[in-house]
């Protein structure tokens, strides 16, 4: 049954999911969109934020202000990740994308596995005042989880995004993306800068981990599908397009709920992989690319 | 009046809002030694990446032995005869320097006919004549700056090319190298390959072309002999941008 | 035939005498299928390096060309109920299709992008599968198994040789690539494929060739796992272990040499099965992780690389 209302609903819907998908997606826009790191690992650390959130809620912590907790040392747990991808892979030549590529999808099933050693594969869920509530507005009942994850999102992506084009060290980021030598002969440290990147791209992630874990639940297996949803938005945006992340992760929220409308959720998984094969296809430097 | 080699025709190419060429217009005889020159920045590699099938030109044609071959990928180029080096060498790393021209001879030479004892001699002459032939076995990964630069060179003799590119085979070598390398291209020459160089050697260019173009900001600002080029106020400005 | 030809095929002409020695004489069937596994295995990383390790393209996704040549094989017994060769073949020529359009849709651009793409495949299959009633949905379909073809008792012996019939028809078409022109062409497109193309190399061709061999392998691969079982579902035929060991037993084993993979998929299908048997199927996939992150770190030639060096250094101390 098809009615206009349940359309409003599916967009309403998509907006809110798809900031947060904006939000999960950043990270990756920057280890991968503007650092070229073949970051696959990047959901797994993203079902990490979840999981170290969850343990933190059982605690009686926020899951946000747990978020921004795990920010610090997921920072620093970036740094070391690149660091350690750069000594390894980036310096050796050829060889190294298959290899770089291939260690992070090792990393990835070292993350699952380890989450079901360490928790199970049981679905992990946090608590707070605003989730179990909804919020009426007109004949609309929009979950309060949702809202508050989509407000967050927006903050986090516009502030990432407002990072890198007004201050110092996020044009140098930037720049580093576009001209390395150039940015070398300026006396800057590319390396240096990069790890610092990467580090910021973790430390968005435990933030959107924390979201993740806020808007549904949350399994050891949850990366997998997100692995299409992130990919999907970077790809749909264009690598190195920080505007465009929002923009893209709004068109797959809108997209995933239009699908789940009409025809149910055991075909939502596919959509985020179907946009990105459609957008590879027509126009693989995405809608704002470089 | 006989056809030249290869003839360009208004070549255009622009990157997003960047007008890399615009309009440009050139033609090289056979056998010729043509000289191509200008800043940095200017669009010389962006041409031969067009003329050699790396970038996709936007507009105007390429014209190469009456064929035109625009819309060719570039291996099918390479099998009609345009051969290239790269500013940055880029040998096959994972190959010994033999078998890095074992695989233009394959793919480009023999193609019809593969018989692996017959290339390697060929290869192997042709590492003579360059000077590399006692590093044959060597890992390509292995090799000094001038001896990635000859083994270039080496490469796309071996692809049998009627037409060489040479994109500034001599940057950053001593002087005895850079002889050598301009004496490999004169020989090459003699054979009867057509030769464009690019170089910012000024001397070297100047020694070596007969007829010489200036590129500047993707327009041609100047053609003619190495003298009337030096002598050139518009060339003179673009490089010093008085 | 060259020397070194003979000597190849005279292995293989060996393994196979082994293997009817072995079906004549073991009773104990747990053994077969241990081997079928493992010789399951064999052709999945033989067919995954012919894009991954021979021209640098790392595919993600060999479940799900696995698990398209066992639903192949199935929807053909469903269908006409035909002899197992004609199954494989029908599931080596879709997989075959699959790897072509993929690849063509893919492999103009960066290479992490054809890997993206592979997971896509497999989750897009994987969910298309589930939705379809015709192949069964998620629950699956329950074949009905002809008598075993004369002279072999019992499947598991059958579908035992069959798979080392298989793995030797791999090895010879990954060698074959690997030694002649074409092997050359992908080393130059993987070393530097700029270059390549300048060099007179047609790169997508190349390319394209290597995905489809590739894909049709490992769909080949899949397709007795529908005799095997009587029954197919889509949790265990699209099972991700099969995208991890695919590519960790190339790179273990050594993805520049034909026998790499062999090695990586002997092993690591041995460890597996003592693993799974012992401990747990978790274990198993945190196993194969480990060991691929260790060796793309600290060994990134393989075990056929380490052996290379062990040698060199071997014969430096003899002279």
């Amino acid at each position: 049954m098809f009615s206009l209302d349940l359309l409003r609903d599916a967009i309403v819907f998509g907006l809110l999911v798809g900031c947060f998908y904006a939000a999960v997606s950043v990270g990756l826009s920057v280890a991968f969109g503007l650092l070229d790191v073949p970051h696959i690992a990047h959901p797994a650390f993203l079902v990490l934020g979840s999981y170290c959130t969850w343990l933190l809620n059982g605690y009686g912590l926020d899951p946000i202000i747990a978020g921004i907790v795990l920010m610090p040392p997921f920072f620093l747990l970036g740094m070391a990740v690149y660091r350690f991808y750069y000594e390894t892979f980036e310096r050796r030549g050829s060889e190294a994308g298959l290899r770089g590529l291939a260690f992070f999808f090792g990393v990835v099933f070292i993350i699952e596995v380890g989450l079901v050693l360490l928790f199970g594969v049981d679905q992990r869920l946090v608590e707070a005042d605003y989730i179990g509530e909804s919020l009426t507005i007109g004949d609309m009942r929009l979950p309060l989880r949702l809202i508050v994850a989509f407000a967050v999102a927006l903050v986090l992506t516009i502030g990432l995004s407002l990072y890198l084009s007004k201050t110092f060290t996020g044009r140098a980021i930037k720049a580093v993306a576009q001209d390395e030598p150039a940015l070398r002969l300026m006396g800057a440290n590319p390396v240096r800068i990069k790890q610092w990147a990467f580090g910021i791209a973790t430390a968005a992630t435990a933030l959107a981990g924390a979201l993740l874990i806020i808007v549904g639940p949350v399994e050891p297996t949850t990366d997998r599908v997100y692995i299409g949803r992130t990919f999907c938005v970077v790809v749909l945006a264009g690598l190195g397009s920080m505007s465009g992340t929002l923009v893209a992760g709004l068109i797959l929220g809108i997209s995933e709920s239009i699908v789940l409308t009409l025809l149910g959720a055991s075909w939502a998984p596919a959509v985020a992989f179907g946009l990105l094969l459609i957008m590879l296809g027509i126009r693989p430097q995405g809608l704002f690319g470089r | 009046m006989t056809e030249p080699l290869l003839k360009v025709d208004s070549l255009s190419k622009s990157f997003g809002g960047f007008a890399a060429l615009s309009e440009v217009s050139i033609a090289v005889a056979q056998g010729e030694r043509f000289g191509l020159i200008g800043p940095n920045g200017s669009g010389k590699t962006t041409l031969i990446n067009c003329v050699s099938g790396a970038l996709r030109n936007d507009g105007g044609s390429i014209n190469f032995a009456g064929e035109e071959i625009s819309r060719l990928p570039a291996y099918q180029r390479t099998r009609r005869g345009i051969a290239r080096t790269f500013q940055i060498p880029r040998p096959f790393s994972s190959m010994p320097v033999i078998e890095n021209l074992i695989v233009p001879l394959e793919y480009v030479a023999h193609r019809g006919s593969l018989h692996t004892a017959d290339t390697r001699a060929e290869a192997m002459a042709i590492l003579e004549t360059i000077g590399l032939a006692d590093k044959a076995q060597t890992p390509s990964s292995r090799l000094s700056q001038v001896e990635l630069r000859k083994l270039e060179l080496a490469r796309a003799m071996a692809a049998r090319p009627r037409l060489l590119i040479s994109d500034e085979a001599m940057a950053g070598l001593a002087s005895n190298e850079v002889k050598e390398v301009l004496a490999i291209l004169f020989r090459l020459n003699e054979s009867g390959i057509t030769i464009i160089m690019i170089e910012h050697i000024m001397q070297a260019v100047m020694r070596f072309s007969q007829r010489v173009i200036c590129l500047d900001a993707g327009r041609i600002i100047c053609e003619g002999t190495p003298e009337s080029i030096v002598r050139n106020l518009d060339v003179q400005r673009a490089y010093l941008g008085a | 035939m060259k020397p070194r030809n003979w000597g190849f095929w005279a292995g293989a002409a060996a393994a196979l005498a082994l293997a009817a020695l072995a079906v004549a004489t073991v009773r104990n069937e747990y053994y077969f299928f241990a081997a079928y596994v493992v010789i399951q295995f064999v052709v999945l990383a033989t067919a995954w390096n012919i894009l991954g390790g021979y021209a640098g393209y790392v595919n993600f996704g060999a479940s799900a060309f696995f698990g398209v040549g066992a639903y192949i094989a199935v929807m053909l017994i469903k269908a006409t109920g035909v002899p197992l060769a004609v199954q494989i073949a029908g599931a080596a020529a879709v997989g075959g299709a699959l790897g072509f359009g993929v690849g063509l849709l893919t492999l103009r651009l960066r290479g992490i992008f054809f890997s993206i793409a592979t997971v896509a495949i497999t989750i897009i299959l994987e969910t298309t599968v589930i939705n379809w009633r015709y192949v069964g949905g998620a629950t699956g379909i329950q074949i009905l198994r002809p008598p075993v073809m004369e002279p072999f008792d019992s499947y598991t012996k059958m579908l035992f040789i069959a798979v080392v019939l298989l793995a030797i028809v791999a090895v010879a078409i990954a060698r074959y690539i690997e030694t002649s022109w074409l092997g050359r062409g992908l080393r130059a497109v993987r070393d530097n494929e700029e270059a390549a193309e300048c060099a007179g190399v047609p790169t997508l061709k190349l390319k394209l060739m290597a995905c489809t061999v590739s894909g049709a392998l490992m769909s080949a691969a899949g397709a007795p796992l529908a005799m095997y079982q009587s029954f197919v579902e889509p949790a265990s035929a699209f099972n991700l272990t099969y995208s991890v060991s695919a590519l960790a037993m190339p790179i273990i084993g050594g993805t520049s040499h034909w026998i790499g993979p062999v090695i990586g998929a002997i092993l690591l299908g041995t460890v597996q099965q003592v693993v799974t048997v012992t401990i747990s199927s978790e274990l198993n996939v945190l196993v194969v992780g480990v060991l691929l992150v260790l060796f793309v770190v600290a060994a990134p030639e393989g075990i056929v690389g380490l052996a290379r060096r062990f040698a060199a250094r071997f014969r430096k101390r003899e002279s």
